[in-house]
């Protein structure tokens, strides 16, 4: 580390105008030619390519500074413009100028008297240390008295109003005013003047916003490329220099042989339009200036604006090394805080290594074995990539100068590892929306192409396996990698400051076998237990049952063999969520809660509620009394306890599942003919005018909303109905109760009926004139030509059916869209505007000029990760903990 | 028409003149500089209904505000009167 590289403070920066003058003195070459290279494809001399202004090509020596390529840093050359042209970055200013001063005498329309008193405000006014807003506001009010005034009180001449005529002609009374004639008005307001708008007459004169030479950047800013074909391209910006130096020559040229006006001025504005779009290829108004092949150019202004500009997309983020990316794929059997690495990765991604006295032996025996170094079994071993000399010079490593290299590294040399088991590298999901987004894993290297882990952390990334890519990078020095172990890992992650509560947890197939593992405590044979078990990592079995001889094991005895010692909890489960005191599904009352006593389940069933993220009792009470270490421990061990077990018992679900007795059919069918009765009424009721209206809407509103209600109460009915049929012993309905996957409601619509689709929160009405189909008459208002589907999923849909649920759909999926782009917006501004805020020692939040934002963080100084889903300290708990009951 | 009072106004929090002589305690008390404290313009319709009160106030008195928090019930905040734009 160099630490004598401190960064530099700014103490002020200047904003000045650039001068012709100054414009001449810095450039080393007066362009005149419009051409880049002759045809050895040598840069022709006083061309765009001049070796004056840099060098890009290896060999070539630069003409101003004698530097080689990566010597010299360029120079700028620059043209004279036949005829002057506005720039466009100045009109708005131009503009106000002109209005402002007087077209004979060129003072600002000011009286003395006000000229006085405004010059005292303007001084009384610091420049360095007053808001800038507030002295731009002051002075725009100052200005702005003299564009009202049309008559100047020096020497009384009138000046007509000046219009701009977008986006760089200037009018007076319909005439145009040539940038010749600007430039002479602008120079001709007087300096004592110029405070007014905010000049200061040292370093911006008015009259240099119009240009009479135009600098040429260095050939870095703008370098040529050659093609495989040994075609040259130039740089967007060389094509619009180009243009500007071929019409400025026309120009001179037609000027000088006395070539009527029209086409000098034809020309003239010729110049303008090139000039305005080498600045902004984007000016309202005109049309964009365009390669060859038709795409818009790349100027001045596109190269720094937007995304893609160098702001956001080069100073703000930037490309890195020592990263990777690739598609994800799970792996149950590694930890939470593992990733798997392929080989491949693994051997291209480098930890720097420093060769000390006390490592330098082991380094030279690594570097002996080379970059692809395997155990005689065949396995990984980290090789050596690279060796960094103390002179900064870097060495490859290859199977043939391993041997020389290993003698030569010595003390202060760095060597480039390739990863490792144990090596700690940062691993991320875009979007990343929120600090879980990246986290820090430990290194496994395992065969296969994919990066790997464990379920758990699907939830914080919000990732599946659908083809989703994450990156991975590799902390480079020692300092990063202890502060990613102690913060950023992901077992310091397991609570997320957004509800202050487990993000981390077992999901879909693990919460299910859990649930069937734990849920009216099922017995399991010796056998049976053995093979289970096997898959966690204890060294105990729990106290068997003995019937006939024979051990028998509690499924909740199973499962309390990864809860640790001293762990008190008492919480109803989410089977039993809802329900007061007893719950149905249980088969005693004491099971509707979940009783955990020193670690030992005793009652309840193990669900969603009790390790699911979001929700993760047990995975909570673990983390704030036994820390992070046994928190991701029980997690690790839930995910194989689950594979173990329900790999085992098995599990699925199919049609079948969704089966129900012909009379609950007939039944579903009975209610929705009941209800389409009903509705028939109501729209009966309402063409009639007897529909009784509701207060506050119209008589069609309540018709519509009446029938919603109608369809919504038969949806549910129907669900009923179906579920009735449909037990804890059928897959879906573990799924839903549990927590694991889907509602009952889905299930409901799978066996039971669709029901009303809607858009926009109201039925179905658009499509043809009057009505949603063909397939109806017009103006139909019953509940078929309106979106309403009386099949199951099961059943099937008919046509019009379909049709309508595809109209429903499609809304969901609008939604998404339109959601995502806008929250990303929002979360991108409120970034912008949070980024630099931190909290000091006192819990104080401060931006970094030491302004308060708040007096205490959070208004409470609380911390949201640390507090019990928003709330400081749960006393019931901490008193049941304990206490007990 | 009777004038209106911002500060009677149900979504307006107090605003309350912290009196000159507790102005050092209070900076104290939070441990910053008068200049690092937020502002509020000397034009806010609040300052212009405390100066129905208090008189003609000056730009730099400080302006305790307590409003309700959603994690601390009450939250006393505090800030700088500041001059603003002519």
């Amino acid at each position: 580390m160099n630490f004598n590289n401190v960064s530099k403070r700014i103490e002020k920066i200047k904003f000045a105008l650039l001068s012709p003058d100054e414009i001449r003195k810095m450039s080393q070459v007066r362009v005149i030619t419009p051409d880049t290279y002759d045809d050895d494809g040598y840069p022709i001399e006083r061309g765009l390519m001049d070796l004056h202004m840099g060098v890009i090509e290896p060999g070539l020596k630069c003409a101003t500074c004698g530097g080689k390529v990566d010597e010299c840093p360029g120079h700028f050359g620059h043209i004279e413009l036949a005829m002057p042209v506005v720039h466009i970055g100045f009109i708005k200013e131009i503009k106000t100028m002109l209005d402002s001063s007087c077209k004979a005498c060129g003072r600002v329309k000011l009286t003395d008297e006000e000229v006085n008193t405004y010059r005292k405000t303007i001084n009384n006014m610091s420049f360095e240390s007053d808001d800038p807003e507030i002295i731009d506001l002051s002075l725009k009010k100052i200005i702005e008295i003299a564009v009202q005034r049309t008559i100047c009180p020096h020497c009384s001449a009138e000046s007509p109003k000046v219009i701009l005529d977008k986006p760089t002609t200037f009018r007076e009374g319909g005439i145009k005013i040539t940038p010749k004639e600007i430039r002479e008005r602008l120079e001709r307001i007087p300096d004592n003047d110029l405070l007014f708008f905010g000049l200061n007459v040292s370093s911006a004169r008015p009259g240099w916003m119009i240009l009479t030479a135009l600098p040429v950047p260095p050939i870095d800013v703008r370098p040529s490329i050659t093609l495989e074909t040994g075609e040259r391209s130039e740089d967007d910006l060389t094509h619009k220099l180009v243009d500007i130096i071929r019409i400025s020559q026309r120009l001179r040229e037609s000027r000088d042989n006395g070539s009527p006006q029209l086409i000098i001025e034809d020309l003239w504005d010729l110049l303008q339009y090139h000039t305005t779009t080498y600045f902004d290829n984007q000016t309202a108004g005109i049309p964009p200036a365009r390669h060859r092949s038709g795409r818009a150019l790349k100027t001045l202004v596109q190269r720094l604006k937007g995304k893609e500009g160098r702001f956001r997309a080069n100073l703000s983020g930037k490309r890195v090394n020592f990263s990777s990316r690739s598609v994800i794929s799970p792996e149950p059997f590694l930890s939470m805080n593992e990733v798997g690495i392929p080989e491949i990765a693994a051997r291209e991604l480098t930890v720097p290594v420093l060769v000390n006295s006390f490592n330098v032996d082991k380094m030279r025996e690594w570097i002996k074995r080379g970059s692809t170094p395997r155990t005689p079994a065949g396995k990984y071993l980290a090789g050596i990539n690279y060796l960094i000399r103390p002179d900064g010079r870097r060495i490859k490593i290859t199977d043939q100068n391993a041997e020389i290299n290993s003698d030569r590294v010595d003390i202060g040399w760095t060597v480039e590892r390739q990863m490792t088991e144990g090596d700690i590298v940062l691993f991320n999901r875009q979007p990343s929306l929120h600090r879980m987004s990246m986290m820090a894993h430990t290194v496994r290297v395992l065969p296969g192409l994919t990066f790997r882990f464990n379920l758990s952390d699907c939830t914080p990334y919000n990732a599946d396996f659908d083809g989703d890519e994450m990156n991975l990078h590799v902390i480079q020095s020692e300092e990063s990698r202890a502060e990613a172990r102690i913060i950023m890992k992901v077992q310091e992650q397991i609570l997320s400051p957004r509800f202050g509560g487990p993000i981390i947890g077992a999901i879909h197939d693990h919460i299910t076998s859990l649930f069937l593992l734990t849920h009216n405590n099922p017995l399991y044979t010796e056998g049976e237990t053995l093979h289970i078990i096997s898959y966690i990592d204890v060294n105990k079995l729990p106290e068997p049952e003995i019937k006939d001889n024979k051990k028998y094991y509690h499924g909740r005895d199973i499962f309390s063999l990864i809860l640790p010692e001293g762990l008190n909890a008492k919480f109803k489960s989410h089977l039993c969520s809802g329900s007061r005191g007893k719950c149905e599904y249980e088969d005693t009352i004491e099971d509707s809660y979940v009783v955990i006593n020193n670690g030992k389940l005793i009652h309840g069933t193990i669900d969603d509620e009790s390790v699911g993220p979001f929700s993760g009792v047990i995975v909570d009470k673990i983390f704030r009394k036994f820390g992070p270490e046994a928190a991701s421990k029980f997690v690790d061990n839930v995910t194989r306890l689950a594979v173990g077990f329900l790999s085992y018992r098995g599990f699925s679900t199919g049609i079948k599942d969704y089966d129900i007795p012909r009379d609950a059919i007939s039944r579903i069918e009975e209610i929705s003919n009941e209800t389409l009765e009903k509705i028939n009424k109501l729209v009966d009721a309402f063409r009639s005018g007897q529909l009784q209206q509701l207060p506050g809407r119209s008589i069609e509103d309540t018709l519509e909303v009446e029938i919603l209600s109608e369809t919504g109460s038969v949806r549910d009915e129907s669900g009923k109905i179906a579920s009735s049929y449909l037990g804890l012993n059928d897959p879906s309905v573990i799924m839903a109760r549990s927590g694991a996957r889907a509602k009952m409601l889905n299930i409901a619509e799978v066996a039971g009926m669709v029901g009303q689709q809607s858009v926009r929160g109201g039925r179905l009405n658009r499509g043809y004139a009057n009505r949603t189909l063909s397939h109806f008459k017009e103006n139909d208002l019953s509940a078929y030509a309106r979106g309403f589907i009386k099949s199951s999923y099961r059943s099937g849909l008919n046509p019009t059916e379909y049709f309508f649920h595809s109209i429903g759909g499609r809304e969901g999926l609008v939604d998404i869209a339109v959601r995502t782009s806008r929250s990303g917006y929002m979360q991108r501004r409120l970034i912008n505007a949070f980024e630099d805020l931190k909290v000091d020692d006192e819990r104080r939040v401060q931006d970094t000029v030491g302004s308060m934002v708040q007096f205490k963080y959070g208004e409470d100084g609380i911390d949201p990760t640390r507090s019990d889903e928003g709330e400081t300290v749960d006393v019931d708990y901490v008193a049941y903990d304990e206490f007990g009951d | 028409m009777s004038k209106f009072n911002v500060l009677e106004h149900e979504i307006v929090p107090e605003h309350h003149l912290v009196p000159l002589d507790e102005e050092m305690s209070v900076l104290k008390k939070l441990n910053v500089t008068r200049d690092n404290l937020p502002k509020i313009s000397i034009n806010d319709p609040a300052i212009k209904a405390l100066e129905e009160i208090h008189g003609k106030l000056e730009p730099g008195r400080i302006i305790k505000i307590i409003r309700k928090s959603p994690t601390a019930g009450y939250y006393e905040y505090y800030r700088v009167i500041v001059k603003s734009v002519i």
